[in-house]
């Protein structure tokens, strides 16, 4: 509140401050010096340092406990909206099998074996499912296209499995493959671990008490399994699922790939590598068996992985949008979330309107917008007279219907709305007490709960101290004194108010619109409990997502989105009424 | 103005009380006219009803029984928008969400004053208080001196005939004051306005005024031209609040209609002018200006002379101040001015004193 005497800041004469400035101002090209010759900034930031560091250290707690328990989450939380690595992580062959489709008709073999070959180490890691979720939002029936193509994925390439193990019984062996893939050394290693625990069993077995027992047991893990370059080289396909193969099984099942079978999906690999003749030449172990099968699988019979997916798993998968749906969400950061937040999509033909049975963000943020502002004029328009009242009483009487502005707050804001559901009910009180007047009839009750305008009763209600108190504090330092002379130079009550009182108390209504616009937008459970369908707000919708639909991404989006509201309202409100012009007394 | 005779006060106060309350009286039984023209000061000290008074005149308080009257009318019912007085508050009130020109077409437009007008109106204000070039600044940029202008122009602008003002100068340094208090009295002579003015600077009040209502407890204790109210105090309140003043506690022993015999409490017995004692056996306070006391006198030329002892002696630059003790009293101060071989006391010394006995004054104990 501007005081009508000279505060610090006006005068304009020679005080430090000002001398200073006026320094800096004329660009003086030798800078003021202290006594002992050291520029005069320099030696005031020395003496400010210390306070500054103090300064520090004393909100340094409250720093951490914010940065650590508000600002990263947020940050985290709003990271989701763009965030979208499941589709790349969880199908990585597939997202590159698919960068050179154009979009139309049904991929070809190659991303379907690479489907394949995703599909089964997803399967495997059960995270098939929540790649289904997540691509449900995108499009409806994903979910249940990714259930069941998880269920029968394991069966393909079972066809070969049968050929390679007629061709040479050795194709069935672990032993066979592990010698093929594993790393120079790791055999060694491993048959080393295998003594090391026998033996670690057998003083087991001789030890006498059960604490030497448990003091003998042999608890290292088996030599982590990798693939060797020569395979690599020469299988790229079949070392890649072989090494995901014994990853899974030591880590997920922890079991030794030298006792597991491999997967089907590996034989169908080995042949595809085979028949792709990377293979010629390759003189590691096991070349013999390699150079048989080699020969051999031109004459394999080979059923398309394509139509085992089409034909036998969902034919769906020769849907073109459920591919293009997939490309669209290949990369690791999308827009689809803020699309679909307001109400937009994104196909495999570019960004589009969403379908009108599904655009509701939009009328969800207008909504919110408006009883937003509704909630904030009714707040001002029953505030500003229980303000102006309050600070015009004497002390005591104020203080006394202080106490009671701040009721409400006593009582929880759970009950309060309850409260309100039983008055506002058709059946309550207040319809009641209409039809008793005469107002309404008894036929038709007013509509005063689960719509809108149950929220913006209930919500005024709720948030009019969050008016009262900002308006109290800046009318009670608006010394009558000004009203006086406004009358004394003769104005009426009116003009005196509006021209002189009114525009002092400004301050105090644009820090009451700010807490309530904020807080409003941001209100949940009034909206929830008193709003049904009509009266809801979006943030009703982005706890939906967080909680029922699991669609956090989109509760992210929803939620940067309001921020960002929230702040470019901020911003206009500052250029056009001024942030300086808020007080809070 | 209504030609009713020259013997009709502009303002009057006519057993006006006041209670906020409705226990104790604020302002008990006011009776004051006010003369057009006239420059007449409210002294007295914090909470003795002086703002209490001006506010009634004003219209933001209502007297609580009596009449106080404008021209002759009564004003009592009358809103304070309507009864076109001016008004200059301690903390200047000026607007500050308008510009110093703004503020001062303030009363111009709620009058319905045509822009051209306002406009000629407010400069000539500005003018008037030398602050022409300070138009279109905001009240916070300016000083308190600078305010203070601002706030006389504003209640001069709509040139009301009476001019109420409330310690204008309180919150401003000594030579601001004395310099601001110069201009309030010659603009008000020059524009022939009334001036109410509320102060509790006993100074101000002397030497802005034509007269002067010394105000205590609710009621107006004596209402004089300043020489009158220093010279010739009619209580020993007026007397100890204005100015400095010696005071001897004692019984009336002599009773005459140009002098009084005054038994002292210690004992020795002084001449001095009755004033509000009526009876021999009268409890008194003697009153005695510390400038109006000689120091040794020559034999013969005071009627009166009793023993002192300097206690103390402070220089002051253009007078001395002794402290004496006196007739068992050891607070008497005496005032010489520092003249050429004016003898300078020192504390022990044993001398006389004396003063003439129309000089010292028998008030009310
Ligand atoms: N609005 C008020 N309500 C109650 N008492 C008041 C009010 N204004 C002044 N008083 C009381 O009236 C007395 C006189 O006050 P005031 O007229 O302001 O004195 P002054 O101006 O001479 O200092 C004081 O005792 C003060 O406490
Ligand atoms: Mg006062």
């Amino acid at each position: 509140m501007a005081d009508a005497t000279t505060g610090p800041d006006q005068f304009t004469g020679p005080t430090p401050d000002n001398a200073i400035r006026e320094a800096d101002r004329a660009g003086r090209t030798e800078p003021m010096v202290a006594a002992d010759g050291t520029p005069l900034k320099r030696s005031l930031n020395r003496a400010l340092r210390r306070q500054k560091l103090r300064a520090l250290a004393l909100i340094s707690p409250l720093l951490i406990f914010i940065l650590v328990t508000f600002v990263a989450p947020i940050a985290d939380m709003l990271f989701r909206s763009v965030e979208n690595q499941i589709v790349s992580e969880t199908l990585p062959r597939t997202v590159v099998a698919l960068e050179d489709w154009d979009g139309t008709g049904v991929p070809d073999e190659e991303v379907f074996r690479a489907l394949a070959a995703d599909l089964v180490v997803a399967e495997e890691l059960k995270n098939h499912t929540r790649l289904g979720s997540r691509l449900n939002y995108e499009m409806t029936g994903m979910s249940s296209l990714m259930r069941q193509t998880g269920r029968d994925v394991d069966e393909i390439g079972e066809v070969l499995t049968d050929q390679f193990v007629e061709l040479d019984p050795a194709w069935e062996e672990p032993a066979t493959w592990v010698s093929l893939m594993a790393r120079d050394g790791w055999v060694e290693d491993q048959a080393e671990w295998v003594a090391a625990a026998e033996e670690a069993e057998a003083a087991q077995d001789a030890a006498a008490t059960p604490e030497e027992r448990r003091a003998l047991a042999f608890d290292e893990p088996e030599p982590t399994f990798r693939v060797s370059d020569a395979a690599q080289e020469a299988f790229p396909r079949t070392a890649r699922i072989y090494g995901q193969f014994a990853d899974i099984t030591q880590t997920e099942d922890e079991d030794s790939p030298t006792e597991e079978e491999p997967w089907n999906i590996v034989y169908q690999a080995l042949y595809e590598d085979l028949s792709a003749g990377t293979a010629q030449g390759y003189d590691g172990p096991e070349a013999d068996l390699v150079a048989r099968s080699e020969a051999a699988v031109s004459d394999f019979d080979a059923p398309s992985v394509r139509s085992f997916f089409v034909d036998e798993i969902d034919e769906d998968w020769a849907d073109p949008e459920v591919w293009g749906t997939i490309q669209a969400f290949s990369s690791p950061y999308t827009a689809g979330y803020f699309l679909s937040a307001v109400d937009l999509k994104l196909t495999p033909d570019g960004i589009e309107a969403q379908d009108a049975d599904q655009s509701i963000y939009i009328l969800l943020f207008e909504r919110t917008m408006f009883m937003s502002l509704t909630i904030m004029f009714s707040c001002i328009l029953l505030g500003y007279p229980i303000a102006f009242l309050l600070s015009n009483l004497p002390m005591r009487t104020s203080n006394l219907l202080l106490i009671l502005v701040l009721l409400p707050f006593w009582t929880s804001l759970l009950v309060r709305t309850s409260a309100w559901k039983v008055l506002l009910q058709q059946q309550g009180v207040i319809n009641d007490i209409l039809v008793w007047i005469g107002l309404v009839s008894d036929t038709n009750r007013l509509a005063l709960i689960n719509n809108q305008t149950g929220t913006i009763i209930a919500m005024t209600h709720i948030l009019l101290p969050f008016m009262i108190l900002p308006l109290y504090s800046v009318m009670k330092t608006i010394p009558p004194s000004y009203v006086r002379a406004a009358k004394s130079l003769g104005a009426t009550n009116w003009t005196a108010f509006w021209r002189v009182y009114f525009p002092q108390s400004v301050p105090g209504i644009g820090a009451g619109c700010i807490l309530v616009f904020i807080l409003s937008i941001g209100y949940y459970i009034t909206p929830e409990l008193v709003g049904g369908t009509t009266g809801t707000f979006i943030s009703n919708r982005i706890a939906y997502h967080i909680s029922s639909s699991l669609n956090w991404g989109l509760a992210a989006a929803l939620g940067t989105i309001l921020l960002v509201l929230v702040l470019a309202l901020y911003y206009l409100y500052d250029r056009i009424v001024g942030i300086d012009n808020v007080s809070l007394g | 103005m209504l030609d009713t005779g020259s013997e009709q006060a502009f303002v009057a106060f006519e057993r006006v009380q006041k209670s906020y309350d409705g226990e104790t009286l604020v302002v008990k039984d006011l009776n004051l006219d006010i003369a057009k023209g006239e420059f007449l000061t409210m002294l007295g000290p914090s909470g003795s009803g002086k703002t209490t008074c001006l506010m009634m005149l004003a219209g933001f308080e209502t007297a609580t029984h009596g009449e106080i009257r404008l021209q002759g009318k009564e004003i009592n019912n009358i809103p304070p928008h309507k009864r076109g007085i001016g008004m200059v508050f301690q903390n200047y009130a000026l607007f500050p969400h308008m510009t110093v020109a703004e503020n001062l077409s303030f009363p111009l437009e709620v009058r319905k004053i045509g822009k051209s007008e306002r406009e000629t109106k407010i400069k000539r204000a500005l003018d008037m208080v030398q602050m022409g070039q300070f138009g279109g600044r905001r009240p916070a940029q300016l000083s308190g001196g600078q305010q203070q202008r601002i706030a006389l122009a504003r209640a001069l602008v709509f040139e009301p005939e009476l001019v109420l003002m409330d310690e204008p100068l309180g919150a401003l340094d000594k030579q601001l004051r004395e310099t601001l208090q110069f201009e309030i009295t010659r603009l008000a002579h020059d524009l022939g306005i009334t001036v109410v003015y509320v102060t509790h600077d006993q100074t101000e009040a002397l030497t802005m005024s034509d007269r002067v209502a010394v105000f205590d407890d609710g009621r107006i204790q004596q209402l004089a031209a300043p020489d009158a109210l220093y010279e010739e105090p009619q209580n020993s309140f007026v007397a100890q609040f204005i100015g400095e003043n010696n005071t001897l506690h004692g019984t009336v022993k002599q009773m005459g209609k140009e002098s009084c015999t005054v038994e002292l409490a210690s004992g020795e017995v002084i001449e001095a002018l009755p004033v509000n004692v009526s009876q021999v056996g009268d409890r008194t306070l003697v009153s005695i200006r510390p400038e109006r006391v000689e120091i040794d006198p020559a034999p013969g030329t005071m009627e009166h002379t009793l023993d002192a002892e300097v206690k103390e002696f402070i220089y002051m630059g253009d007078v001395f101040r002794t402290r004496l003790a006196v007739a068992g009293k050891d607070d008497f101060v005496v005032k010489t001015r520092n003249r050429a071989n004016q003898t300078r006391l020192r504390p022990g010394q044993k001398i006389r004193i004396g003063w003439m006995p129309q000089d010292c004054r028998a008030l009310d104990p």
